[in-house]
């Protein structure tokens, strides 16, 4: 898990409705999925209802996701400065949409190893950025090495 | 009665264009200066007035703008897809006139981002209403719009598929050559592979070279039904097909990355209209990015999933190969202000009437416009085709 203080360059998220449960929940290094369990799917981002099959919010639960990920594409930001992101202190990034063992896919950045080096395929596992309230903004970082082809097993 | 029965085919037509675009990027008008111009110019293009309009499309505010013109429509239509917006405006125009709501239809456009910089005018933006899900989950993470989405798109295309950035700077090139023909282009001198390879990376593995430009522009269309359309000056433009689908928003929730809801649309317009792919003889395909344009020959069948790449790279979409792909010179090197899709009506009109001038597609009688919207979310077709095509 990541120690790094807080990153006041960091845009914070706002927290919905559906997805307060998520995010209390970083503040203990939680990474949450909603999960339908009339269709026994996963539900991201968090809804009201399941897209899937159409239950209720009675069918809709929070479960524990392992925190492992295969990247499904990654871009790097050459510019940060033309995004206005200021978080990588004017360094190139990685910008990644992740498949977590739970189904759903996220948007998120892969961090602890080169930009470039980051591939589709690549395992990658849950690590935590700080944010001024409490919250953890979830990252992910490759497991097993720099090139994501460990043992599958949690980076945190 | 089948969804193929209630077809649009012939229905409506498109009867009047204007555009307005500099080569130096900058127009002199803004804001309602520029939208009345363009209205007013489109139907004198069309040989009507305001006096005949009963029907009027603004993807911000049609009701304003209605007002604003002094008309009072019984169709108003504000779709906003982004850039798709003037081909949804085309089909539901279409739509509208075949079931007798209105007769005559004006849409509009007019985006000056480039001077609003230079001249150091405020831009209004509106922020979005109610829950925005791109605010809480990807905000956060600095994926740079519009420009992000579609490298992630590249970066899977190339992943599953074995394309290349070199295939990808074809389409820039082939474009580019197209521009070098229109004196209203905004860039005109030819390009090589090697120049957009060396130009620097954006949002990798897309170059500058890669995306659409910001310019200033504006243009207006007028559509009416078939039966009126043949006693109006200029040839009709007839809608033979129009189709549109959006499968997500943010692109997180695209379901599969290399495929866009063109997929869906491209296929169902082409099927109202009665012709493939192979029928076309002039593609205005949306090119806010050379993976954009890419996709499109997919999805719209020119090409298999996944051979775009090899496809492209023989150079056959510029003038005189096999495909005549965005004459004007496209978002790449023509004019981008921000929701293009004006533009590739504007152009498929005057090739179908044979006012292409130097860039003009010999016997050109089937145009496809297809407009892709946000973060490749909305596309939207309108095949298109002259009297002979009915």
């Amino acid at each position: 898990m990541s120690t790094a203080e807080a990153s006041p360059s960091r845009f914070e998220p706002p927290v919905g409705v559906e997805g307060k449960a998520f995010w209390e929940a970083t503040r203990e290094g939680r990474l949450l999925v909603q999960w339908c369990t009339s269709c026994d799917r996963g539900v991201f981002y968090p809804r009201v209802f399941c897209p899937h099959c159409a239950a209720g919010a009675g069918a809709l639960e929070w479960r524990d996701a392992s925190g492992r990920a295969t990247v499904y594409a990654a871009v790097v930001e050459h510019r940060p400065e033309a995004a206005g992101a200021k978080f990588s202190g004017g360094q190139p990034y990685c910008v990644a949409l992740v498949d977590l063992e739970e189904g759903v896919r996220m948007l998120t950045n892969v961090v602890g190893c080169p930009p470039d080096d980051v591939h589709c395929g690549m395992a990658v596992g849950v690590t935590w950025e700080p944010l001024s309230d409490g919250r953890r903004l979830p990252l992910f970082e490759p497991v097993g090495g720099s090139d994501g082809r460990g043992d599958g097993g949690a980076a945190s | 009665m089948s969804r193929v029965d209630r077809s649009l085919r012939g229905a409506a037509a498109i009867v009047g264009v204007a555009d307005d675009v500099s080569p130096t990027g900058e127009l002199d008008r803004f804001g309602r200066d520029l939208e009345v111009a363009m209205v007013l110019d489109a139907l004198e293009d069309a040989g009507l007035t305001l006096a005949d309009v009963d029907g009027v499309c603004h993807p911000e505010s049609a009701v304003g703008f209605a007002e604003y013109l002094g008309v009072h429509p019984t169709f108003v239509e504000s779709t906003m897809t982004g850039g798709s917006s003037y081909e949804v405006h085309v089909e539901h125009a279409a739509a509208a006139i075949a079931a007798g709501v209105c007769d005559v239809v004006v849409s509009v456009y007019a985006a000056t981002p480039r001077s609003d910089r230079t001249q150091g005018r405020r831009r209004e933006w509106r922020r979005p209403s109610g829950p925005n899900p791109m605010a809480e989950w990807d905000l956060p993470y600095g994926l740079r719009t519009p420009m992000g989405p579609y490298a992630l798109a590249a970066a899977r295309h190339m992943y599953e598929f074995g394309t290349t950035s070199e295939q990808l700077a074809q389409i820039a090139v082939s474009t580019r050559q197209w521009a070098a023909l229109n004196p209203r282009a905004r860039y005109r001198d030819p390009i090589t592979i090697e120049d957009v390879l060396a130009s620097p990376l954006q949002v990798s593995p897309l170059h500058l070279l890669d995306c659409c430009l910001v310019t200033d522009g504006a243009g207006a269309f007028v559509m009416t039904s078939a039966e009126r359309a043949r006693s109006l000056p200029k040839p009709p433009v007839f809608v033979l097909g129009a189709a549109t689908c959006t499968d997500h928003m943010v692109i997180g929730q695209m379901p599969d990355l290399p495929t866009t809801p063109g997929a869906v649309s491209g296929p169902r317009a082409f099927e109202m209209a009665g012709l493939e792919p192979s029928d076309v003889d002039v593609l205005m395909g949306y090119d806010s990015f050379t993976i954009t344009a890419l996709l499109h020959l997919e999805d719209l069948g020119f090409c298999k999933k996944g051979e775009g790449g090899p496809f492209v790279a023989d150079g056959h979409l510029g003038p005189g190969g096999s495909l005549a792909m965005n004459t004007n010179g496209g978002g790449l090197s023509f004019t981008h202000p921000g929701m293009y899709g004006m533009f590739l009506i504007t152009e498929a009109t005057r090739q179908l009437r044979g006012e292409g001038g130097d860039r003009q597609v010999a016997g050109a009688e089937v145009a496809v416009a297809h407009g892709s919207g946000m973060f490749l979310s909305v596309m939207s077709t309108a095949v298109l085709g002259t009297e002979a095509t009915l």
